[in-house]
């Protein structure tokens, strides 16, 4: 198994690690049984725009780098432009994944879900087209 | 930064003793002679061959006709314990072993499981010891064999092999034991052991890879394995690799020799390292047996972190180790050692092997416990179960329920 060169940069140098004091939206996917945990804070203002993204993330060489990646592509998006943000964008972006590594994109999709979805949540929203998060399983309780 | 250089995966592999290299060589290049001929060529590789056959036998207590060449320890223990079960289909169709093997006998386990034996996995406590006394309660009137490692590879916990062997002994049942780790490393005697199938592999103790060995003790039955030729006392078919075999008999011979200052100078350096990471880094855990352990074995889990992102760091600065972390594996699932410790599943993903050998010094010690501390706190500053736990959110380790 053998990571690209984008994925080991964006795991020795990740962007946006770190919390957002009082952010518009959090997310949390992911369970530690399955060894991954990922966190993102999303900074959302007023005209819809995210003006900042960070992570926290719990997980293997891949799943830090894709938090990096997606982190970095919400940046300066409108709310429907990241929704459009998929696993594969961010597997592009990274110029792929080992196969058994794919989920790792999947769960860095989710988290950018979960995140605009307490958004939504906080301010009394709907957002077409997302989703509720699936529960997250801090427990290994599956 | 500057960069390492450090091995420390041992357990993984050992780099080849030049001794051992140059004690090959010939075999490689002009004594080439197969040894099954009847010329002159032939016999002083036979004679070769027969010369690794007793370095091995010295250095277990073992007598040079029971012991068997193999292409390496996967064989052996495939050989022992589909060989052991095979010759007692009639009567006995019963195996024990223990649930932290290494896959070369949980693996044969489950495909004789396939083909109509029953086999009992045997739990292990929280240092991954196997209780005799569990031994004892498995036997059944039909049980073939017991099998239950001398050492293990992951967590490097000693198992009481001669106390299983008393009472595999007393109850007439076959006792194989996976001496995979332990050759070369600590002492090995079979009949102390009361074992009668033991599998040794080279490459774990500065021999060649490719090459192993099973000890069947005199007047132990057990089916053929490899058919062909007459090889082997015709127990084994296949042309020997004689190369690799004298590279094996000789390194063995060596780390046989050298072992009472090894054991205790590598003893050291372990007890120096686990103490170190106990002493810099909180939130650490020592998986294994503190004392009945492998002179090289150093195993921790380090609470908040995943184990592979660890190994990319380390790697990264040239330091080489093994993770029980399932990233690291290509499967979901963390080790199955670490599991059947009953360790949650973040703490087992969370979970790096370092496993010391002759090459490495107190220096290499010091180098990791420099670099070690750093990472970890790096690793943690990103983690979302660590910012729970800051924050009262969450416990050191979150109790996986079974």
């Amino acid at each position: 198994m053998e990571y690209s060169e984008k994925v080991m940069d964006h795991f020795m140098n990740p962007r946006n690690v770190g919390e957002i004091e009082g952010a518009s939206g959090i997310g949390t996917v992911g369970n530690a049984k399955c060894g991954d945990i990922m966190r993102v804070f999303l900074q959302i203002g007023e005209d819809g725009v995210i003006q900042d993204a960070k992570f926290k993330t719990f997980g293997c060489g891949a799943a830090v780098a894709t938090s990096s990646m997606a982190t970095e592509l919400v940046k300066g998006k409108s709310i429907q432009e990241a929704l459009e943000i998929t696993n594969k964008t961010v597997m592009e972006a990274l110029d792929g994944l080992p196969p058994v590594k794919i989920h790792c994109s999947c769960l860095a999709e989710e988290a950018l879900h979960a995140a605009l979805w307490d958004y939504a949540q906080k301010n009394s929203i709907t957002i077409e087209g997302l989703t509720p998060p699936k529960e997250v399983h801090h427990d290994g309780n599956e | 930064m500057q960069k390492h250089n450090l091995y420390l995966d041992n357990a993984a592999t050992t780099p080849l003793h030049p001794d051992a290299l140059a004690a090959m060589m010939p075999f490689l290049t002009e004594r080439y002679g197969n040894p099954s001929g009847i010329y002159d060529y032939a016999r002083e590789t036979k004679k070769s061959v027969d010369e690794a056959r007793r370095q091995i036998a010295a250095g277990i207590n073992a007598k040079p006709e029971e012991i068997f060449f193999t292409c390496g320890g996967t064989e052996a223990d495939n050989w022992a314990i589909k060989g052991a079960a095979e010759a007692r289909w009639d009567k006995a169709r019963h195996i024990i072993t223990s649930a932290i093997e290494h896959h070369a006998v949980l693996h044969t386990c489950q495909y004789l499981e396939k083909r109509g034996y029953s086999v009992t996995y045997l739990p292990v406590d929280e240092n991954g010891t196997v209780s005799p006394e569990s031994v004892e309660k498995a036997i059944r009137p039909d049980t073939a064999l017991v099998s239950v490692m001398l050492a293990n590879n992951e967590v490097g916990t000693v198992e009481p092999v001669s106390a299983i062997g008393e009472i595999t002994r007393k109850h007439g049942v076959l006792l194989h034991t996976d001496a995979v780790q332990a050759a070369g490393h600590i002492p090995i005697d079979v009949e102390a052991l009361n074992a009668d199938l033991l599998t040794v592999s080279a490459h774990k103790f500065y021999g060649p890879k490719g090459v192993g060995a099973l000890y069947i003790k005199k007047g132990v039955r057990i089916a053929q394995f490899m058919h062909g030729g007459a090889q082997e006392n015709n127990r084994r078919a296949g042309t020997e690799n004689v190369a690799g075999i004298v590279g094996m008999g000789k390194a063995f011979s060596i780390a046989a020799q050298e072992l009472p200052g090894e054991y205790a100078r590598v003893s050291a350096l372990r007890d120096r390292l686990i103490s170190g990471i106990e002493a810099t880094i909180p939130h650490a855990k020592l998986n294994g047996h503190r004392h009945d352990r492998l002179p090289g074995n150093v195993n921790f889990s380090f609470a908040f972190i995943e184990g592979e992102s660890l190994l990319l760091l380390l790697d990264m600065q040239g330091c080489r180790a093994s993770s029980g972390s399932a990233c690291s594996s290509g499967s979901l699932d963390p080790s199955h050692v670490l599991m059947a410790m009953g360790i949650p599943h973040e703490k087992a993903h969370g979970s790096i092997r370092f496993t010391l050998g002759r090459h490495n010094t107190g220096a290499d010690v010091d180098a990791l416990l420099e670099i070690l501390p750093p990472m970890i706190a790096r690793l943690r500053e990103m983690s979302p179960l660590y910012e729970d736990f800051i924050t009262g959110k969450g416990q050191v380790w979150n109790t996986a329920k079974k």
